[in-house]
């Protein structure tokens, strides 16, 4: 059975209800309760004025929970290779050029054509932070958390060097809203980095295996039915561990065609 | 990177299904373009079109996956023996251990462009519009491996144009860490209207035929394609080999390329690295190639830096228009080819070249024994990825 085995360094989390990493520990560590609210986005500050006004939501997501899990992993975004994953590209756009393009004067606007593109977010951030280390962008539809933390986390074996994941999801407007109806704007950052790095937070040894059971769920409500909702809510059962501070726990993950990603959090006592 | 085993490929565009037209057309210097109009589209310009791919029925059972896409890659699949090495990866493997790491850009974003004209009087999509199977990004993916029994991990990489040469890396990330032992690769990118308009709003759409590395380029022509290829740990009669692979980003700007192309050489010589070789030992180039001014001169610059101006290369983006988020994985197809064949394929449409642009660039095809191709893609958002595909034996 292979494995792979990574640090989490950092950890960003912005959704319903979960305003940022420091108030969303003592709510998944059972110390204060879930209220569900809706998601506060916040300007992305680290972008040029230019390119601040052209951010659409998936945008703002990222950029927040990237900006916050560098910053607790106090790590230089300008070197850090990404992984970013999402369930679609940014769900506003897609409806306004469907639109638009189902009338008659088929008028697009080319911000919007470019803001489009699935690895639109990924590219706002690299410019953000001024890197030219690799990035890539992800969909798996449901399974996107767990895809993209395999590829994150074999790209921090295979080069050695840490990397930022950023998994997030954004509603669609009506019409495509009936037929995707994702509640919210969620998204979870990670800096995952070589085994043993120095001031890690806990370690993720990582196998495939076919789907026995459910993924690991939440006893709370609130949490169960956001994890449910939305696909990148699913690395929040890895938070609940982590704020929890359980020395270790196995969490299955939903993977892509009936798969599973098994993980085996733990912490070393130190 | 220890070098993987490429056990098939195929490529579909509009130069032709499968590895035998493709040749044929190549060796013809023949583009597949063609001065007409995608459905009702009213923009000027000329279209790489696979006109088989309307008459694509998917299997029995996967009607709810019917969008242009997933017939491109259905019918994709059907040529140069893909699907018997496949089910043979699949046995000899187990299914499991076979992944899919396919790219795309637009996915089935004509489904939902068209539903959008079907709308109810409520502004609901009809009921025959299915979200998961066709517009959503992994529809390609979710279609391909339910439809070939993968029970690997499955994903899809969707980078703007540089999407199914990244496919290449992160299955390779996946072998070499011991997750699979296999993976199905490739892109799949359909015309649909988002894209046409699109680049027309930038200006980057040309009205005439695209002229990669023409001093009068205007543009690039939208084209449509599948190419796949089969990545296994060993293989008895390996077709070419994969030897490294190379991912920047810009940083720059989100559809400009950075002017000296600081980004693609940085992928340039990531590859080169990763395949343990120095520019000297890359024959032949096929480069991103699209024929918009910025691209061509930021390509050239970087490959002039990288490579001195020897190197022989083309964009091959005059034959078969820009796939996009396919471009990648056809690209690594085509120089497949041109390592099983010794062709150096020409840069097609150029009439007068660029003065300002430095590379050996072919404008006729050119026989030679080549050991290894370097294949360039690039993407909006600036991200750019790089491959280093080697001769069989």
């Amino acid at each position: 059975m292979s494995r792979l085995t990574v640090d989490v360094q950092g950890v960003g989390l912005l959704g319903p209800g979960l305003a940022c990493w420091a108030a969303a520990r003592e709510v998944l560590a059972g110390r204060a309760v879930y209220v569900a609210a809706p998601t506060v986005l916040p300007a992305p500050q680290r972008l040029p004025s230019a390119e601040r006004r052209r951010a659409g939501a998936a945008i703002k997501l990222a950029m927040a929970v990237a900006d916050e899990a560098v910053v607790h992993a106090n790590v230089d975004p300008s070197h850090l290779a990404s992984v970013f994953t999402a369930s679609s590209g940014e769900g506003a756009i897609c409806h306004a050029l469907c639109e638009s393009l189902a009338g008659a004067d088929r008028l697009v606007s080319p911000t919007r054509f470019t803001n489009s593109v699935h690895n639109a977010a990924a590219g706002y951030w690299h410019i953000a932070v001024a890197s030219r280390a690799a990035s890539t962008s992800l969909c798996a539809l449901d399974a996107g958390f767990a895809a993209g933390l395999l590829e994150a986390a074999a790209q921090v074996v295979v080069s050695g060097r840490p990397v930022l994941l950023v998994a997030t999801d954004t509603p669609y407007p009506e019409p495509l809203h009936a037929t995707r109806p994702l509640p919210d704007n969620f998204g979870l950052a990670f800096v995952l980095a070589p085994r043993g790095s120095p001031g890690s937070l806990a370690t993720l040894m990582l196998s495939l295996a076919a789907a026995e059971g459910a993924p690991t769920a939440f006893a709370e409500a609130g949490l169960e039915t956001l994890r449910g909702a939305i696909p990148a809510a699913a690395g929040l059962t890895l938070l609940q561990a982590l704020a929890q501070g359980v020395a270790e726990r196995r969490i299955r993950l939903p993977g892509a065609q009936q798969q599973h990603l098994v993980v085996d959090f733990s912490v070393q006592s130190r | 990177m220890t070098p993987l085993a490429i056990s098939a490929f195929s490529l579909t565009t509009a130069l032709g299904a499968g590895n035998v037209q493709t040749l044929e057309a190549l060796r013809g210097q023949r583009s597949g373009l063609v001065n007409e109009r995608f459905l009702d589209a009213d923009l000027p310009g000329w279209i790489g079109t696979v006109s088989d791919a309307d008459a694509v029925r998917l299997p029995a059972g996967l009607e709810e996956f019917d969008c242009r896409n997933n017939r491109l890659a259905w019918l994709g699949l059907q040529h140069d023996g893909l699907l018997d090495t496949i089910a043979r990866a699949r046995r000899r493997w187990g299914r499991a251990r076979v992944a899919l790491v396919l790219g795309t850009s637009t996915s089935g974003q004509l489904q939902t462009e068209l539903a959008y004209r079907r709308r109810a009087p409520d502004g609901s999509l009809p009921a025959d519009f299915h979200y998961a199977q066709t517009q959503n990004t992994y529809s390609l993916a979710s279609f391909v491996a339910t439809a070939l029994s993968l029970a690997g991990p499955a994903l899809v990489v969707s980078t703007a144009c540089s999407s199914s040469a990244k496919v290449f890396a992160s299955a390779a990330r996946l072998i070499a860490t011991g997750m699979t032992d296999a993976a199905l690769v490739g892109g799949v990118d359909s015309l649909c209207l988002t894209t046409l308009y699109g680049f027309n709003s930038l200006e980057l759409l040309a009205q005439d035929i695209c002229r990669p590395w023409d001093a009068h380029r205007h543009g690039l022509s939208l084209g449509e394609g599948a190419g796949f290829a089969l990545l296994e740990r060993d293989c008895a009669q390996p077709l070419g080999w994969l030897l490294g692979t190379g991912e920047s980003s810009d940083g720059h700007h989100m559809s400009s390329p950075h002017p000296q192309g600081l980004g693609a050489m940085q992928a340039m010589r990531a590859a080169l690295a990763d395949a343990g070789c120095t520019a000297a030992d890359i024959d032949y180039i096929n480069l991103h190639g699209t024929a918009t001014p910025n691209n061509d001169s930021a390509e050239d610059c970087a490959v002039n830096t990288v490579f001195g101006g020897a190197t022989p290369c083309s964009s091959t983006k005059g034959a078969t228009g820009h796939t996009l988020g396919a471009a990648g994985a056809v690209e690594a197809a085509i120089s497949l080819l041109a390592l099983q064949h010794g062709l150096m394929p020409a840069g097609l449409n150029l009439v007068t070249p660029d003065p300002v642009l430095k590379a050996h660039y072919l404008r006729e095809n050119r026989p030679a024994s080549l050991r290894r191709v370097l294949s360039n893609s690039f993407g909006f958002g600036g991200s750019n990825a790089c491959l280093v595909l080697g001769a069989a034996t």
